[in-house]
């Protein structure tokens, strides 16, 4: 590498460590803390889904049918493909590259909200079709089973489960724009790239979720 | 405590990339196929497969310290002993809790 750009001119190691790569690890270990009771969090969720499904087959087969999965497998290839700009932008952090830095991390945040708006377009045709549990149920399309009445059930942990995750990506884009505005400022860098990692990390870990909700939810 | 950080080339980024959206596409094509009860455990290890990917490759898990590695397990870890004494609570006395309900003969409380 030739001069730095971007971020300090020289690594920042706060008193209490005594190198670098110690600093970076202990940041690295926190993170994973920190995602061990997101993946328990989760964890509660999917394990009620699945007691759920175990108990009620008929009605969560008919509930998945009426999700659109076309849309679900397009918001699975925008969500990827975010994961592949925001693992780039570490990249282009560490190797002191500003321009695709900025490029990329903007990118991350547009296909962010893309997979919002899509999700809240679905939100609103589940509404048309009368598929909001409670006082607004009332199927346009009931189903042939034998207590339609349980499909309700497989939309309020369609809801929660969905909704918490939207939750979190809406947490993450918040994140995001605070540590664009510092980018900008030039904060980031081949000597203080982690935040960007760091940042990375729970965006992946949203990722993940997807991953699992995608076929549970749409493709049973 | 560890040595210095790894840059990952960025090939090595898309090369996972396209590893994770074919696994993506092959798990759209598994649900249209007729497995029987096997459907639902393919769709999960493509699931896993595609979480290894994303763990080892976007987060760096591969090129970290083995303490790394055990946070990391940690959580994934803690999940499958939940999971897994809920399952076998439900499966073993899920009728109990069924049974219990008003109307219903109580497996709960009778002698």
């Amino acid at each position: 590498m030739t001069s730095v750009t971007m971020g300090p001119a020289e690594p920042v190691i706060p008193h209490h460590f005594e190198t670098k790569p110690q600093h970076n690890e202990c940041n690295i270990l926190g993170m994973w803390l920190f995602l061990a009771q997101e993946i328990m969090f989760f964890g509660g969720l999917f394990t009620a889904y699945a007691v759920y499904r175990f108990k009620y087959p008929d009605a969560w087969e008919a509930g998945s049918a009426e999700l659109n999965r076309a849309i679900g497998t397009g918001n699975t290839i925008v969500l990827l493909v975010s994961s592949l700009t925001m693992a780039l932008s570490v990249y282009f952090a560490q190797t002191d590259q500003f321009k695709k830095l900025v490029a990329s991390f903007s990118l991350t945040m547009v296909f962010g909200a893309i997979f919002l708006i899509v999700k809240a377009f679905e939100y609103h045709e589940k509404y048309t079709h009368g598929l909001i549990p409670g006082a607004w149920w009332d199927p346009i399309h009931p189903p042939e089973i034998d207590d339609p009445s349980k499909m309700q059930l497989f939309f309020i942990m369609y809801f929660i489960m969905t909704g918490m995750h939207a939750f979190h990506m809406v947490i993450g884009l918040i994140i995001a724009a605070v540590m664009m505005i510092m980018m900008l400022k030039r904060k980031f860098g081949p000597n203080k790239y982690m935040p960007v990692e760091m940042f990375g990390f729970y965006w992946h870990f949203v990722d993940i979720v997807w991953v699992f909700l995608f076929p549970m939810v749409y493709l049973i | 405590m560890s040595e210095e950080h790894h840059i990952v080339p960025w090939k090595n980024y898309a090369i996972n990339f396209c590893v994770i959206t074919v696994l993506m596409f092959l798990t759209v094509w598994v649900a249209d196929q007729d497995y029987g009860v096997m459907n639902l455990p393919i769709a999960l290890i493509i699931a896993i497969m595609k979480t290894l990917c994303i763990v080892l490759f976007f987060m760096n898990v591969k090129y970290s310290s083995h303490l790394t590695w055990v946070f990391a397990g940690a959580g994934f870890f803690w999940f499958l002993i939940m999971i897994g004494f809920i399952i076998v609570d439900f499966t073993e006395f899920g009728g109990m809790y069924t049974n219990s309900l008003p109307g219903s003969q109580s497996a709960i409380g009778v002698p």
